[in-house]
């Protein structure tokens, strides 16, 4: 298992690499200049060219890219032009609340996902999984951000019953596990967590049904094992798949939406990217990126490490 | 070799996930007299003086906490208001040597933290802003400061009270300049250990509010100043908390949902449902107009004085403020015509789609033999009201006179660079206009800027690279014109020619749209980019 993870992390470094790569040549090709948070608009080309210089922005792509990673390499990845303050405490403050708000959605798109996935494969071509079907369709068709302002104009607009924006009463800095925050991460939650449910249904639905396929379930029917019994060994045969599935999920929950951090105020990763791409703030986009990226990597190894655990025919292979 | 179990693997996994819902801190209450603001701005606006976030940031976070020697009044709605006394009591240039300006300081104003406001705290702020080697320069400070006073040559305290400026030419626009300097508390900077990361966490200016709570990106808390030095304007609220809120209609879902009491530029849209829900929506024409800034470098097709007034006389106003559910004044000029700048100019800025044609002509263009011309637009941006639907009817409007209109569509910051950059520059591909919404709130800003040939690229910001020796004498008469009177009527002139020669497609003027819930009492929407919150009350 030692050598397996040692391996695993030393395929990690290549992915780094061509991470911090694309990230800093995309920042770098996209129009507009970087001083734009720190100069007014009508700041004339000279003023601009003079801190420019300041910036060090002036020296050459790949001076400035290696100077970027010899930073990152010691955990300095730099400060933000529009704020002054550390990319790194930024990134990780807003890590902290994408963090809650992934969780919290995964945990719902799983239960949902899961139920209707295994409801949907152990009664195939039933009504119950027509039904599933149908609301896992739905959970992958809809665009989330638009699921995002119908529930704000349902619930907060209409109805008023829960707050359509920010991370609570006092913002994310006094978040506690009260009601009274606890409700604004209702409706980001439940529109995070549609598309990771359509795809766990999905996929458990198809491998359910593969695995009912399979000839050990009618061995065990013919040895007289309840339906219940069955059920439970469909269960352990689909745990490695959907543990992938729902890693990778998770890879992307905490990548944060931009999209949904954005409609719904939420201070996490995604609003901050948000943030960072309008404001043309290069050092704290290079920086989410690189972290995202490294959350992901590290998501995927944890997601395998466990497999592995669980599944002794991984462990074999 | 050691193997994982599946259960410790689990466990870990669960305890970890319940760690990161166990991050805890405090709640903060609230109490009555709160108005909370919903701003555009996808962040705080730092609270170090010279603040960032544009125009919206002086308004709620600069002209809050801080003052400047000069300041804008904002106690009117019905007329555009003039500068002020602010942290200084009079101010006056030297009849002998107009590069010399004498400011008295205002007597007995203490910063927030206590210390007082002098001339040495004066010199300290402009030295944080011009003067790269002093300790407490802030470059963030300075690109935000620098671009605001060109004039500024030099500055010395004469007493402890009394400040001389020196100016680089004389420039009787000196004090709009001025006007932009916001005082922040050296005493404080000094006592946070001399660093503007830890100032911004405990700010200190001589503003009606001061910081209460700073969460970056998320919120700012202000309390009154209950010492203020200017009893008008001592806060009647007991907290305001300002919250970034990028999204039109998070915005207008916050304030529906009694989330927050005001928001700033709701969505257009929902106007109608914000008023049906009771809520107040506030309007008021400011120095803010919405134009295509025309190219006048050799081969552009706007050279042509014919294709320019045709093209004014083209477009739809009417329409377009049908399009934007009333929240524009149709353009008559570079200012609205409430104005005192506007003057009497001669070419009346209307729809006479008529008229338009009989130049077309004249000019040899016609709806069948048309004209194209090529014009820079943006998607979005900061300020630019909805430019696709608006430049997409003026793209109709003027194809019906003749001139066939290409866009060349940019991204917002990139069309901020190719516009510094200027006509001729590369990143302007060859655009005969640029479609950037002006900020027009001094003569500097609203005229000069763009007509002075004196202020080409890169040296200035003359984007169409316009340049005529009538014009340049009318705008340094501007300058020369240390009485009001006179500065006036010098600054008439120059926007009647302005009209006259149909220098840009005069569009909209924007009237800056807020709502607010019923419960908002007190406000006044002055004709500025500046707005004053002491006055407000919630019920």
């Amino acid at each position: 298992m030692l050598v397996y993870l040692g391996k695993r992390l030393v395929y990690t470094i290549p992915i780094v690499i061509g991470v911090s790569v694309v990230c800093f040549g995309l920042v770098h090709i996209a129009p507009g200049d970087p001083l734009v948070s720190v100069l007014p608009p009508d700041a004339s080309e000279e003023l601009k060219m003079q801190m420019m210089r300041a910036y060090g922005f002036d020296r050459p792509y790949y001076e400035q890219f290696l100077l970027w990673c010899w930073r990152a390499l010691q955990g300095d990845l730099g400060v933000s032009i529009a704020t002054g303050r550390s990319v790194a405490s930024e990134v990780f403050r807003a890590v902290k609340n994408t963090l809650l708000l992934s969780f919290v959605a995964t945990f719902i798109g799983f239960f949902f996902g899961l139920l209707f996935g295994f409801v949907a494969g152990y009664f195939r071509n039933s009504p119950i999984d027509k039904i599933a079907s149908i609301l896992s369709v739905i959970g992958v068709s809809v665009p989330h951000y638009w699921l995002g302002m119908v529930l704000v104009i349902i619930f907060s607009v209409q109805l008023n019953w829960l707050p359509p924006t920010g991370a609570g009463p006092g913002g994310s800095a006094d978040w506690q596990p009260d009601w009274a925050h606890l409700r604004h991460l209702i409706l980001p939650a439940i529109t995070m967590s549609v598309i990771p449910m359509g795809i766990v249904a999905r996929t458990i639905r198809a491998l359910v049904a593969d695995i009912l396929s399979q000839d050990f379930v009618p061995a065990l029917r013919a040895k007289g094992l309840s339906e219940l019994g069955i059920f439970g060994h469909v269960v352990k045969n689909a745990a490695p798949t959907a543990l992938a599935v729902m890693g990778l999920q998770l890879g992307y929950l905490l990548g944060g939406s931009i999209l949904i951090e954005t409609v719904f105020s939420w201070p996490g990763t995604g609003f901050l990217l948000n943030a960072a791409i309008f404001q043309r703030d290069l050092p704290l986009l290079q920086g989410t990126i690189l972290v995202l990226a490294l959350f992901f990597v590290l998501l995927n190894l944890i997601v395998d490490v466990i497999q592995t655990a669980i599944d002794p025919r991984i462990q074999r292979s | 070799m050691r193997s994982f179990d599946r259960r410790q693997v689990l466990a870990g996994g669960l305890a970890a996930t319940t760690v990161s819902f166990l991050d805890l801190s405090q709640v903060s209450a609230q109490g009555s007299g709160v108005l909370r603001i919903a701003m555009t701005a996808s962040d705080i606006p730092l609270p170090n003086g010279q603040t960032d976030q544009g125009a919206e940031g002086m308004r709620f976070v600069g002209f809050n906490v801080f003052d400047s020697l000069i300041l804008w009044d904002l106690t009117r709605a019905d007329t555009p208001g003039g500068l002020i006394p602010g942290l200084a009591t009079s101010w006056r240039v030297d009849p002998a040597d107009p590069t010399r300006w004498t400011f008295v300081l205002r007597p007995g104003v203490t910063f927030h933290d206590g210390s007082a406001f002098d001339a040495a705290a004066v010199l300290w702020n402009f030295d944080k802003i011009l003067k790269a080697d002093s300790p407490q320069h802030d470059p963030r400070q300075a690109g935000q400061g620098r671009t605001r006073i060109p004039s500024v040559k030099s500055y010395r305290a004469l007493d402890p009270m009394t400040v001389e400026f020196v100016s680089n030419t004389p420039n009787a626009l000196f004090p709009y300049e001025i006007s932009w300097i916001l005082m922040s508390s050296p005493a404080q900077w000094e006592k946070v250990g001399r660093n503007w990361d830890s100032f911004i966490r405990s700010p200190s200016g001589t503003g009606p509010w001061k910081v209460d709570r700073y969460t970056p990106r998320e919120r700012l808390e202000l309390v009154p100043n209950a010492s203020y030095w200017n009893p008008a304007r001592r806060p009647k609220l007991d907290r305001v908390v300002l919250v970034p809120m990028p999204e039109p209609n998070a915005r207008t879902a916050a304030l529906l949902s009694g989330q927050v009491d005001w928001i700033e530029a709701p969505a257009t849209d929902a106007l109608q449902q914000l008023r049906a829900r009771g809520m107040q929506i506030t309007s008021n024409v400011y120095p803010h107009n919405w134009t295509w800034h025309f190219s006048r470098v050799e081969g552009s097709p706007w050279n042509d004085i014919r294709i320019r007034k045709a093209a004014n006389l083209a477009v739809d106003r009417a329409g377009m403020v049908e399009l934007l559910g009333g929240m524009m004044l149709p353009a008559k000029g570079m200012v609205p015509p409430s104005s005192p700048w506007f003057g009497k100019p001669s070419f009346d800025v209307k729809t006479d789609v008529p008229a338009a044609l009989r130049l077309m002509a004249e000019a040899g263009y016609s709806p069948a033999r048309p004209l194209t011309v090529k014009a820079i637009i943006s998607p979005s941006g900061s300020g630019q009201m909805q430019p696709l639907v608006m430049n997409e009817l003026i793209q109709q409007n003027l194809g019906e006179i003749g001139i066939k209109v290409e866009f060349e569509v940019m991204d917002w910051n990139a069309l901020v660079s190719s516009w510094r950059a200027g006509a001729k520059h590369p990143s302007s591909r060859g655009a005969h206009s640029t479609n950037s919404s002006y900020f027009s709130q001094d003569p500097f800003t609203a005229l000069i800027r763009h007509l002075d040939g004196g202020l080409l690229p890169p040296a200035g910001t003359n984007w169409g690279y316009y340049i005529d020796p009538d014009m340049d004498a009318r705008l340094a008469r501007i300058r020369s014109s240390f009485d009001a009177a006179e500065q006036l009527a010098a600054i008439q002139r120059a926007h009647e020619k302005f009209v006259d020669e149909a220098l840009f497609l005069f569009v909209a003027h924007d009237v800056a749209p807020r709502a607010m819930s019923p419960r908002v009492r007190g406000f006044i929407q002055a004709q500025n980019w500046y707005q004053d919150i002491s006055p407000v009350t919630v019920g």
